[in-house]
Order: structure tokens, then C-alpha cells, then sequence
């Protein structure tokens, strides 16, 4: 494996791991709002209370890590994503911030104030939308080059496509069943069967919105990247291990068995994560950067593999602490104390 | 305006409001084990209570401070692209060893918020701390090292535009580093520790007596006078690597035109179109001491600096508050600390008080100017002689807009912190907390 192709998978794995726990992070405000106006907020408030209180940062911390390594191994990735951009990443980054300061402020502050929920419900839905534009965008087609010799994004182009669109309903959907399939499962830890009951029912909801436009998107792809589209239909095995998972969690939710069932969902990303990741190697931006051209000097990369394997030594343990501590503590998880 | 003078103010104005939440979230922590470990020495419910609800607060500075954290980290890209595709090769190191400082800081932090009372032994909760102090620390000194290098870039070789021999640890260790990280971590704990000061003054002041609130301001205020001096002197070192490696930046701080000997130090004062300097307070060969330990030291003057490479000079003024405050506050620390010790009561005084209730705005205010004059003063660098500061921006002409929308964006999140602690802290009273420790104790003894 070349130091190229290592430096990528890390940092893919980052952005997974990221993928799932602000899923679940993003999910869980937008159902704690929104069982506000369908009235069933009572039943859903403990839990994901419990869930959120301990972990918010982490969360956020997975996306500076993931950002800071791509342009700690690709630094032409700042020039080229940091230039088109702007927009859309800044107004992730005020969604993000008001969500993050608003979150502490309304559990650490002000207990149970509404306009809190409802910022902390719409922004969870907002932000996967605004981080996706920099997936749409290095698909390639939306960036064109100014008379100036500079780069800008092409933001009518980026509005009028249907592939583009179809990309943010994903990220969308694909919040809302993760979210829901997690929160199943940490309902059933705490045996609380009311809130159990809403979000089975939300999972099964939002499972098959999710696979129908994953499967729309593969379709667009063969317009919108050709190339692309042929990197998709190679790697169709992994896609189908992937829907076999889909649809595995579905049977194991309606056999109560919520764990594993969550387990089969992150699974069933996963594969679809790397299978989408691998098909479009080497490009990290169609068709002007890939992962060869666009990587770091070799001494840095080596220093930054190292570091990442020190980093790691120290966090996997402090993370272990936490997950034993809140996140999978029966007593915790029922009462709020550990 | 052009994009990269928007791109500046932008910067600019992000880091300003974060400078505010990460000095406090640097030194907090190192105050709340100080009183935590204090508590559990002396068996005081004073200092434990102390180290609590100093943690509470710190909870929201630092949700804040991770937040206007992420905003600097993403517009480093969004703004310098150019920059940080050339010293991403370079300085990557430090930026990524950051955010696992900061992950082991928080991961830290939110075990220790939660765990309070469910140790046994309660030394085992204290010594969660330890992590949170090293981990904010290392992030402070991680990120400290990366704007060092942007004042003196080192550890690799341009060839034709090409770098080559790139020497990652040489990077982070550049000349700029050891006084630059000592200086932050120095001025922050002192900061910190004027900021909880005040706080306890501002009680004291509206005439409650609790020894709770007097416990606080002593030892707040003993920290505080460490800090001063310790800042103080890392402060000298700063000026006598200006001097060596930055001469024209020393020089635009001090309106110091001409080379020359026994150089004397200027404060305040204005400057005329002809570059004569008025109305200063002109302290004779303080200058050439400061640089060289010696008054006939030979101080490098702006004359022989080609002026293309002149910082602006308004630098000066923002030197000018960062020391005077720094002074005033080192003074100030030592005659109530000389008082305290004597018993000298008109420290208790309202207007002494009123005096400690704006030590630390004042700090604050301080740390700002300090950043201030060290990052235009790198002007018309962004990586001094290797990179213009408008090489490095953006060219997108949505700047402007950002700076609007990021501009309400911290207003909202500065107004939410103040009346969020307020509310925290009025609601909730040490007072009464003190007694319904000592009822439920009771309790308990029954």
C-alpha cells in the first residue's frame, strides 16, 4: 500500500466515523424538535438527552480531524475546496457554531427552553445539507475557471442539477434512519418501550427513503460522471453486500433485536461509504486533483502517520472511558447517573 | 475594499472573539484544579465549591471556544487558500497534533463534569484534571507554534518555487516558538486568573462579606501576581527576539527610525506626516536595555528597512496598551498581595475593589492588542519573506458578506454567553449552595 492510498483511508475513516455519529447527533435534535410539534415529545426527551449531554464535542471533533488531516496530506485540497467553498462552508460553519453554543447554553444554562430545541432541531437539518455541497463539488461539473485564471463555483449550475439535489435528500435521509435505528437500540438499553416504539416506527419510516435515493443517485451518476458511473458498476458487489445488510437490520428490527440491527445499518454504510470511496479513486476532485498529485512532501506524511498512531494510543483508551462511563452504562442510561 | 482586505478583517474579527473564549479556556483549567486541589488539602468546602462552579462556567466558554475554534481552523482554508496549500506541507504537524490535544482535553473535561462524587476516593476525580490541563496546554503551545512560523519560517528550501528538504519537527521548533508559546501560556494563566478575580471582587464590592468570595480573590489574585511577573519577563525575552529576528516589527512598535545606540523607548505620543514622533513619553536608553541588557545596545531603525516591508505604524499604540495594562496589572496584583499580607485594610475599600473589578476586562483587553500587534505587525507578510499576506487570500468577492454574516453570527454568540452565565450564576448563588451542602451533610451525619 502506498503512503498516498494509507493517508486517504485514514482520513475516509474519519469522515465515516463522522457520518455516524453526527447522523445520530443531527437525528436526534431534529426528532427532539419535532416530537415538540407532533406532541410526543415526553416520550422521546430522556433518552436522547442522555445520549447528547456527554458527547456533543466529540462529535464536532471528528470533523476538524477529518479537515485538517485531508489538508495536512492534500494540501492542494485548501486551494481548490478553500476557493469554492466559501459560502457553503461558512454558512456550515454559523450553523454549526449556533448549534454547538446553543446546544451548551440550553443544557448547561437555561434548562428546557424551546427556541434552543427548535434552533437545535432545524440546524441538524440544515448542516448535513451545507457539508454535502462539498461532496456535490468534487464530483466535478460545478467549478469553472474565471478569465482571471482563478476558480469559482459554478452556483447555477450547482442549483439547476437534479444530481445535485438528489445528493442533499440523501444526506437527509440517511440522517433521520440512522439517527432513529441508533436511537432504537439505546431506547431498548434503557428499557424505555414508549420512546422504543416512536423510533422503530421512525426507523422503518425513513429506511426505504434512504436506499431509493442512494439508488437514484448511482443512476444519475452514469449522466453526471461516466467514469465515475463505470468505478460504481465494478465495485457492484460491494453495493449489493451493502443492500443485503439493508435489508438484514430491517428483518433484526422486526425481531426485536435492536443492537445488531444498528450494528447491520453502520454496516451497510460502511460498505456503501468505501464502495462509493474506492470507485472514485484516484480522483479526490474530478478532474483536477487526485490523490497522487495533490499529496503532501513524504516527510510530512510519515510524520503525520506517526502522529496518528500516537494520537491514537492516547485517545482509544479516553474514548473507551467515555463509551463504558455514558454512552453503554446501564445505570447511566436509565437514570442519568453513573 | 478587495477580497483580501476583507479576508484580513474577517480573520481578524474571528480571531478576536476566539482569542477571548481560548485564553480562558488555556488557564481555566489550571484555576479550577488549583482550588479543587486546595479543597481536598484543607478539607475546605470553600475551594471545592470554588473549583465546581468555576468548572460549570467554564463548560460554556468552552463550547463556545470549540465552536469560534472550528470557524478559524476552516477559514485558514477558506480565505488563505493559497497559504495553506503551501504551508500545509509545512506546518500540518502541529495543526493535526492540535486537534488531539484538544479531543484529550474535552474527552477529559466531560468526565470530570460528570463524575463529581462518584469516586471513592475523591483524589481520583482531582486527577482527571490533569489530562484537561495538559491537553489545553499542548493546544495552546501546537497552535502557538504554527503562528510562530509564520514570523520565522524555517525548516525547509525553495528551489525555483519547488520546497524541497521540508524538516517538519524544524518547522515547529522555528526561532519564533519558545517565547511565543511561553508568552501565551504565561499571559493567559495570568488573564484567567484577573478574569475570576474580578468576579469575585465584583461580589465583594456590592458589600457580601461571604468568605467564600474573599477566599476567591486571594487566591486568585496570588495566582495572578505569579502570572504577571512571569509574563513580564517571558515579555523581555519577546522584545530581544523581536530584535534579532523581527527588527522591523520591534522598530514600527517603537517609532524607532534611525539605527543607533543608547535608543531610547517611546510611549504614546502621535506621529507626524514627516515621521517625527510628538508628545511621546520618551524614556531615555530604555530601548537599548530592553534589546541588548545594555544602554549603548545598537537597535535597528525603520530607515534601514526598505519601506515596502514596513509594518504599519499604528502598531505602536496596540504595543503601547498591551504594556502599560500589563504594568498596571502587575502592580496592581503586588500591592494587594503586600496588603494582604500586612493587613492593610484599604484593599477593602470600595474603590480598591472597583480597581479589581477591572483587572480583568482589562487583561482581556490587553491579550486582544497583543494579537493585534504581533499579526499586523507581521504585515505585509502572511509568512514573512516567503509569502505577501495578498498572495495568500481568497479571490472571491463574497467576502464582504461573510464578514457580515459571521459578524452577527459571534454578536449572538458573545450576548449568549454573558447572559447565559448570568443567569447561571445569580439563579444559583454560592450561598446558597454552601448551605445546602451543609444541610445535606447533616443529613448525612444523622
Amino acid at each position: 500500500m502506498t503512503v498516498e492510498i494509507l493517508g486517504i483511508s485514514v482520513l475516509w475513516l474519519f469522515l465515516f466515523g463522522y457520518v455516524i455519529v453526527a447522523s445520530i447527533d443531527f437525528g436526534a435534535g431534529f426528532f427532539n424538535a419535532s416530537t415538540i410539534v407532533t406532541k410526543k415529545h415526553h416520550i422521546v426527551n430522556n433518552v436522547i438527552q442522555r445520549y447528547l449531554s456527554p458527547v456533543w464535542e466529540i462529535t464536532n471533533v471528528f470533523l476538524v480531524f477529518f479537515f485538517v488531516g485531508m489538508i495536512g496530506f492534500f494540501p492542494s485540497t485548501a486551494y481548490y475546496f478553500g476557493t469554492v467553498l466559501l459560502i457553503p462552508i461558512s454558512i456550515s460553519i454559523i450553523l454549526l457554531a449556533l448549534r454547538g453554543s446553543y446546544y451548551a447554553f440550553g443544557t448547561y444554562g437555561t434548562k428546557g427552553h424551546k427556541g434552543y430545541t427548535l434552533m437545535y432541531g432545524v440546524t441538524g437539518v440544515l448542516i448535513p445539507a451545507s457539508l454535502s455541497t462539498a461532496l456535490i463539488v468534487s464530483q466535478g461539473g460545478f467549478i469553472r475557471e474565471t478569465s482571471a485564471g482563478g476558480i469559482e463555483l459554478d452556483y447555477v449550475a450547482l442549483f439547476t442539477s437534479p444530481f445535485a439535489w438528489s445528493i442533499v435528500l440523501l444526506s437527509l435521509v440517511s440522517v433521520l434512519f440512522i439517527s432513529a435505528s441508533f436511537l432504537a437500540y439505546y431506547s431498548s438499553v434503557a428499557e424505555d418501550y414508549d420512546a422504543l416504539k416512536l423510533f422503530k416506527r421512525y426507523t422503518w419510516i425513513w429506511s426505504f427513503p434512504t436506499i431509493i435515493t442512494a439508488l437514484g443517485i448511482i443512476i444519475e451518476m452514469r449522466w453526471h460522471n461516466p467514469s465515475h458511473y463505470q468505478g460504481l458498476l465494478s465495485l457492484w458487489w460491494v453495493f449489493a453486500l451493502s443492500f443485503i445488510c439493508f435489508i438484514t437490520s430491517l428483518w433484526l428490527l422486526k425481531k426485536k433485536r435492536f443492537g445488531w440491527s444498528f450494528i447491520l445499518v453502520v454496516l451497510q454504510f460502511a460498505l456503501a461509504f468505501y464502495g462509493y470511496g474506492v470507485s472514485r479513486y484516484p480522483y479526490l476532485l474530478y478532474p483536477y486533483i487526485t490523490i497522487y498529485d495533490g499529496f503532501t512532501n513524504e516527510t510530512m506524511a510519515y510524520a503525520l502517520v506517526t502522529v496518528f498512531i500516537f494520537g491514537l494510543m492516547l485517545l482509544i483508551p479516553s474514548l473507551y472511558l467515555v463509551f463504558k462511563l455514558f454512552i453503554m452504562n446501564k445505570p447511566y442510561i436509565k437514570k442519568g447517573k453513573a | 475594499m478587495e477580497s483580501v482586505e476583507f479576508s484580513r478583517y474577517l480573520t481578524m474579527l474571528t480571531l478576536s472573539v476566539h482569542v477571548i473564549y481560548a485564553t480562558l479556556g488555556v488557564g481555566v483549567p489550571i484555576m479550577i484544579a488549583l482550588a479543587h486541589w486546595l479543597g481536598l488539602k484543607r478539607k475546605d468546602e470553600h475551594y471545592l465549591l470554588l473549583a465546581k462552579r468555576w468548572a460549570r462556567g467554564y463548560v460554556i466558554t468552552v463550547a463556545v471556544g470549540v465552536v469560534t475554534g472550528t470557524a478559524i481552523a476552516l477559514q485558514l482554508a477558506l480565505l488563505w487558500p493559497r497559504f495553506m496549500e503551501f504551508a500545509g506541507q509545512l506546518v500540518a504537524l502541529p495543526l493535526f497534533m492540535e486537534t488531539f490535544a484538544f479531543f484529550f482535553e474535552a474527552i477529559f473535561l466531560g468526565i470530570y463534569l460528570y463524575t463529581w462524587d462518584r469516586f471513592k476516593n475523591p483524589m481520583r476525580h482531582f486527577y482527571l484534571l490533569i489530562p484537561v490541563v495538559l491537553g489545553s496546554a499542548m493546544s495552546a503551545l501546537f497552535i502557538t507554534s504554527v503562528n510562530a512560523f509564520m514570523n520565522t519560517p524555517q525548516g525547509f528550501t525553495l528551489v525555483d518555487g519547488q520546497l524541497t528538504n521540508i524538516q517538519p519537527l524544524l518547522a515547529m521548533f522555528n526561532p519564533a516558538m519558545p517565547t511565543k508559546v511561553a508568552h501565551v501560556l504565561t499571559s493567559a494563566y495570568m488573564t484567567t486568573a484577573f478574569v475570576l478575580a474580578a468576579i469575585a471582587a465584583y461580589h465583594l464590592m456590592k458589600g457580601n462579606k461571604h468568605a467564600y468570595h474573599r477566599k476567591a480573590l486571594a487566591l486568585t489574585m496570588k495566582v495572578a501576581l505569579i502570572f504577571s511577573i512571569a509574563t513580564a519577563l517571558v515579555g523581555d525575552l519577546s522584545g530581544k527576539f523581536l530584535a534579532e529576528y523581527q527588527p522591523e516589527k520591534l522598530a514600527a512598535a517603537e517609532w524607532h527610525f534611525e539605527t543607533e545606540g543608547e535608543a531610547p523607548l517611546m510611549l504614546y505620543g502621535i506621529l507626524t506626516e514627516t515621521n517625527e514622533v510628538k508628545y511621546a513619553i520618551k524614556i531615555p536608553y530604555a530601548l537599548s536595555i530592553l534589546v541588548h541588557s545594555n544602554p549603548t545596545g545598537v537597535v535597528t531603525g525603520l530607515n534601514d528597512i526598505p519601506e515596502e516591508y514596513h509594518p504599519p505604524y499604528v502598531i505602536h499604540y496596540f504595543f503601547d496598551i498591551m504594556v502599560t495594562i500589563g504594568i498596571w496589572l502587575t502592580f496592581l496584583s503586588l500591592v494587594y498581595w503586600i496588603a494582604l499580607s500586612r493587613n492593610w485594610a484599604f484593599i477593602q475599600t470600595r474603590l480598591f475593589r472597583f480597581l479589581l473589578v477591572t483587572s480583568g476586562p482589562l487583561a482581556m483587553i490587553a491579550i486582544e492588542a497583543g494579537w493585534w500587534f504581533t499579526e499586523v505587525g507581521r504585515q505585509p507578510w502572511i509568512m514573512r519573506d516567503f509569502m505577501k499576506t495578498a498572495e495568500g487570500a481568497t479571490n472571491s468577492p463574497y467576502v464582504g458578506w461573510m464578514f457580515v454574516a459571521f459578524a452577527i453570527l459571534y454578536v449572538i454568540l458573545l450576548i449568549g454567553t454573558v447572559v447565559v452565565l448570568t443567569r447561571m450564576f445569580k439563579n444559583n448563588p454560592a450561598e446558597r449552595e454552601l448551605e445546602r451542602m451543609e444541610t445535606e451533610q447533616r443529613s448525612v451525619a444523622k
